[in-house]
């Protein structure tokens, strides 16, 4: 007999012969992890599990309404903003027409005193002009009395020098109003 | 029980190359305990893979008790972990091969089934422990058995007893001939070999694993002796790299083990093809 065939006669065990000791012993250790992971420990984590991946989706859901109310309040500000710009354009409009009115009046006013002014002027030299016309003739009066009394007073020599003598004073007397008339 | 276990730790010899001592293989014994109590002739004992098995259920269901127990919208650092792993089960495999809708009621069933088989794996390189419990037939047999039973009822209750029978067989009717022959292999694969294999995947790459870390750790021991020391070292670099790899496989086989589950639930659950 080789010693092979003497160990394997002495232990006279066949390895793939399961002792029914140890079959019962694996299967109560199996069914010991079996019993707790599958009644207490895996429905536990699945729970959580199923928790978290709520818990992301909720995130992501929360992340978005954000993103939206972010966008509206964007919208809403830069609406304002225009709205602002559009006021503050239509404002300068505003003033600048203003302006213009005020500029206007102002013109139409200093144009209207001028035109005062000049008529009061006129009139005054209108008065000045009549007193002096009213002058002139109570002088011419005066002058033709005092005439009349030279005239007089030659004994009416003769007609020509008479005549001259006329002439002569008329002219004297036209000098004198158009020399009154240049230097007024 | 009738084997008297001869399981001692390698570094309890002393066993060395060149002392006239032979090397102390690791084999069928290895995978034999000496009952803590009990008797391992009756069927009453407790032993040290059944002990590792019921602490890796507790560490499991503590671990997710610490970090389901009050579980947080926003998690801390071990809720986030546990929910990483979680997640990893329930989207990467039940809702990948099931689907979302039909998948969500397996998923605690899965999840279970997951973290279980890895912890019993994890067994193997956790020091003072330094053993796979699914390399005990019994403990991958179990589960294997709570899915098929799972997945025969399932087949019955979705298709009825002629469409569980066609599911079963792979009914195609345009095989014409081959057909009964189809059928007949198709059930011994579907209702005899698939829960065997189911199991034994994961048995066997435990046990595997078991025995090639026992090797090059023995061998580690049994070489320190005289020119076996510079081989020595060369075969601990060996346990070194092998406990990386089963750390990978554990999870690969926990892996393994789950989606095969999901997709036999997938065929039970699927429309007739």
């Amino acid at each position: 007999m080789s010693p092979l065939l003497t160990i394997a006669a002495a232990e006279g065990e066949n390895p793939l012969v399961p002792p029914i000791p140890e079959l019962v012993i694996g299967l109560l250790a199996f069914v010991i992890v079996f019993g707790l992971l599958a009644k207490k420990l895996l429905p536990n984590i699945n729970k959580v599990l199923e928790e978290r991946r709520e818990a992301i989706e909720g995130g992501i859901e929360k992340a978005d309404a954000a993103k939206t109310e972010a966008e509206s309040v964007l919208e809403q500000y830069k609406a304002q903003l225009a709205e602002a710009r559009h006021e503050a354009a239509r404002l300068r409009q505003e003033a600048t027409e203003q302006g213009t009115a005020i500029i206007q009046e102002m013109r139409a006013e200093g144009q209207r005193q001028r035109e005062e002014i000049v008529a009061a002027g006129h009139a005054q030299i209108e008065a000045d002009r009549k007193s002096a016309a009213s002058a002139l003739r109570q002088d011419v009066g005066k002058l033709a009395t005092e005439l009349a009394g030279k005239l007089v007073g030659e004994s009416l020599e003769d007609h020509a020098r008479q005549s001259r003598t006329i002439d002569r004073f008329l002219d004297e007397l036209e000098d004198g109003a158009s020399k009154a008339e240049a230097t007024r | 029980m009738s084997a008297d276990p001869t399981q001692v730790l390698a570094f309890e010899t002393d066993c060395h190359i060149f002392a006239d001592c032979g090397f102390p293989a690791p084999g069928l014994h290895s995978f034999l305990f000496k009952p803590i109590f009990g008797n391992a002739d009756s069927n009453l004992y407790f032993n040290k893979p059944m002990l590792l098995a019921l602490l890796g259920s507790i560490i499991i269901v503590g671990f997710f008790w610490a970090a389901f127990r009050k579980p947080k919208v926003v998690p801390g650092k071990l809720q986030m972990v546990a929910e990483a792993g979680y997640d990893f089960v329930r989207r990467g495999v039940v809702y990948e091969i099931i689907g979302k809708k039909e998948g969500e009621k397996y998923v605690p069933l899965i999840v279970s089934l997951f973290f279980f088989v890895w912890m019993m794996n994890l067994w193997s390189i956790v020091p003072v422990a330094q053993f796979p419990v699914t390399s005990i037939i019994a403990y991958p047999i179990g589960l294997a058995l709570i899915v098929y039973v799972l997945w025969v009822s399932l087949t019955f209750k979705r298709h009825g007893f002629v469409g569980a029978f066609k599911n079963f067989t792979g009914y195609d009717k345009s095989l014409g001939a081959v057909l009964p022959m189809s059928m007949t292999i198709e059930l011994f694969s579907n209702l005899l070999v698939r829960p065997f294999t189911h199991a034994v995947r994961l048995f066997a790459n435990m046990f595997a694993g078991h025995t090639l870390l026992l090797l090059f750790t023995i061998a580690s021991w049994y070489l320190l002796n005289g020119i076996g020391i510079a081989y020595a070292g060369v075969s601990f670099v060996m346990v070194i790299v092998m406990t990386a790899f089963e750390l990978f496989i554990q999870a690969l086989q926990a892996y393994v083990f789950v989606l095969l589950t999901c997709s036999y639930i997938q065929g039970a659950l699927a429309e007739q093809h």
